[in-house]
């Protein structure tokens, strides 16, 4: 079910690094009908199944669960409600079909990636207006953001794979050791809501690269884009080196990180669970890298104000990226820490620009913030407000829920809102996972150290300076593994990304990450001919 | 594991009717008693995570609650402190368990919801 998307594909080098908004350079605004209705590029079918060994495949338990739109709170489809069973059948194809694709040249493998990057790149509009429907973020972001990107990684580890080479010692005159990488084999990936496609490109992308199969299972509230993903690029891989398993973590979840039939397990999601997996993976003796929460702080130096210019309006625009994807992020920047003595002209500037976001529809171009993934997000966002508010934190903006008309009436929006407080508060603590920003004040770069460093995790961090032996200094000293200095939220292949603390293990997104899908194979040769002496 | 009482900490959970209820059908189900451990981070952040008793191996660093029903319930001791020693009710809401946790009935998931802390942080 494949067709070729009649809008131009956008150069990659314009859009892989930042947001580009090409529909509004070229001034026009447009608002996309709703996957299967008339008139969208997007087809729904009622039900969909499991993808396993290149086909479509049924659950072995014949049970499927209601998908809803966040934006409506209707079910868009139905997904697979599979059962540990599925779980055997993916992992049956995937080793059936892992050796051949592991003894393929790194060339025939990067060929792959390459079509899949291409098909993905022939129909980003569909699965941007796919997984903007299903997960709630705007439309603006998946087409300029999340989807080239997505594509961008099957490309940078095509090319990371074709360029690796792997290294030899001379022992002796007559020994040699020589290296090579090999694939795990299967490998197993439970990925999360927030960035569904994305999400899945920077898990499949290195392990596909590296010569390994997959089972992969999707989140919960945002099973369908990654199906409709395989609808696209499905028939570019070999059948059974990509398999999808949907259903219930307990029970897919814990049959694919528990099964004594994949070589490692990779996992983005929250803290509990990771510890939960990395157990598991103790138990089978295999690698395991995980991608865990984060309450990233966000650094305002005073001298951003020094001059009113592109750049601080670059960091006014940096302090309201906490509402990007809805603060649905890990790293999102949760925690505003602005040098107090800019703090009323800034978060002035800042608030006027909140105030300015556009909630609503987000197959709507022009939409800023869409609606949180699902019911009980929403709730629990607002229980955070009401927590922080208790705790005494001032509301200086937002603290509802919208009204929003139409069919958008029962959507599980939130409105941006920013709470102000000191870093020991709840709200300062705990990664909220919604547009609420917790905003406080330091002295100086020393307090501005201890605040950010004062919390359990370590994911992100942004430091805004025009001083770069400061924005130096403090990068280096935050206890993160992914410190935005003078930016935020850029996500580009060939930067590192993970955790410090509580926030996981291992990077993604650069080329080491095929080491963690790979072992390392020595092959120590002796070209003697002489016997020890020892027997 | 054998639930230890430390500290105690026993009396700074409690649940709700619904949640009880859920615990019991649970306990049936499984032949024996559920474990609750808060979670921290990231997209289930305030959701307590229920597996099947022992299922989860707990060390040094997990700070028992209380025992719901015969159903340990503990947090990460450092995650107690930043939240500010709360206490937590146990209730049952619509909706998705997240993670790997068990569900709390047909459609429902546990939430944790917070009493007044003991310390009020300063």
């Amino acid at each position: 079910m494949q067709r070729c998307c009649s809008v131009p594909v956008p150069s990659v080098l314009s859009i892989t690094t930042t947001v580009v908004m090409e529909e509004d350079r070229k001034g026009r605004v447009m608002k996309y009908e709703a996957p299967g209705r008339p008139g969208s590029p997007v087809d729904v079918a009622p039900r969909y199944e499991n993808f396993i060994g290149g086909k479509w495949q049924a659950p072995t338990t014949g049970d499927y669960s209601p998908n809803l739109c966040p934006a409506t709170a209707k079910p868009i489809c139905e997904v697979p409600k599979s059962g540990a069973q599925d779980i055997e059948l993916a992992l049956d194809a995937a080793h059936a079909a892992q050796p051949k694709w592991g003894e393929a040249s790194t060339a025939q493998r990067a060929a792959a990636l390459n079509a899949v990057a291409d098909a993905i790149d022939a129909h980003r509009e569909e699965l941007a207006i796919a997984e903007s429907w299903e997960n709630g973020k705007p439309v603006r972001e998946t087409l300029a953001a999340d989807i080239p990107l997505a594509a961008d990684h099957f490309r940078y580890f095509a090319a990371a794979i074709r360029a690796e080479e792997s290294s030899i010692t001379e022992i002796d005159k007559e020994t040699v050791a020589y290296h090579f990488h090999e694939p795990l084999g299967v490998v197993g990936q439970i990925i999360p809501f927030n960035f569904p496609l994305l999400m899945a490109a920077w898990k499949l992308a290195p392990a596909l690269a590296a010569g390994n199969a997959t089972v992969l299972k999707p989140a919960s509230p945002t099973p369908w884009s990654i199906l409709k993903l395989m609808e696209v690029i499905g028939d570019h891989l070999p059948p059974g080196v990509l398999n999808v398993v949907n259903g219930p973590g307990a029970e897919i979840g814990k049959a694919l990180a528990t099964n004594k039939r994949i070589a490692k397990v990779a996992f983005t999601g929250e803290t509990t669970t990771g510890r939960l997996i990395m157990q598991y993976a103790s138990q089978n003796l295999i690698p395991v890298t995980l991608e865990l929460g984060g309450k990233s702080p966000n650094i305002f130096f005073n001298d951003v104000a020094a001059e009113d210019d592109d750049f601080l309006d670059k960091a006014v625009e940096g302090l309201v990226l906490y509402a990007f994807n809805k603060g649905e992020v890990c790293t999102a920047p949760s925690r505003a820490l602005i040098q107090e003595d800019i703090y009323e002209e800034f978060m002035g500037r800042c608030l006027e620009r909140i105030r300015a976001i556009k909630q609503g529809d987000p197959l709507d171009t022009a939409t800023m913030i869409g609606p949180q993934v699902s019911r009980q997000q929403v709730e629990k966002v607002a229980s955070y407000v009401e927590i922080g508010l208790k705790e005494g934190a001032e509301l200086l903006v937002g603290g509802h829920r919208p009204t929003i008309g139409g069919e958008f009436k029962d959507g599980y929006f939130y409105e941006p809102t920013v709470l102000k407080g000191h870093n020991k508060m709840r709200v300062f603590q705990e990664e909220i996972f919604g547009p609420v920003l917790a905003v406080t004040t330091f002295k100086d770069e020393a307090e501005a150290l201890q605040i950010a460093n004062d919390t359990l995790y370590g994911l992100g961090a942004g430091v805004w300076s025009r001083d770069t032996g400061r924005t130096y200094r403090m990068g280096r000293a935050i206890k993160a593994g992914r410190v935005w200095t003078n930016c935020y939220h850029q996500y580009p292949a060939g930067a590192a990304f993970g955790g410090y603390k509580a926030s996981g293990i291992g990077r993604e997104t650069h080329k080491m990450m095929l080491e963690h899908y790979s072992q390392t194979k020595n092959l120590l040769v002796s070209y003697d001919t002489k016997p020890l002496g020892l027997f | 594991m054998p639930a230890k009482v430390e500290n105690g900490n026993a009396g700074c959970v409690t649940a709700t009717e619904a949640a009880h209820r859920a615990i019991e059908a649970l306990r049936a189900a499984h032949g024996g008693p559920v474990m609750f451990v808060q979670s921290g981070g990231c997209c289930d952040g305030s959701d307590p995570m229920c597996f099947p008793g022992g299922e989860l191996a707990l060390g040094e660093g997990d700070m028992l609650l209380g025992v719901l029903d015969g159903c340990t319930f503990h947090i990460d001791a450092d995650l107690f402190e930043a939240l500010g020693r709360p206490r937590l009710l146990l209730d049952v809401e619509e909706g998705t368990p997240g993670g790997f946790s068990l569900a709390a009935g047909d459609g429902l998931h546990f939430v944790t919801r917070v009493r007044e802390p003991r310390n009020k942080a300063s």
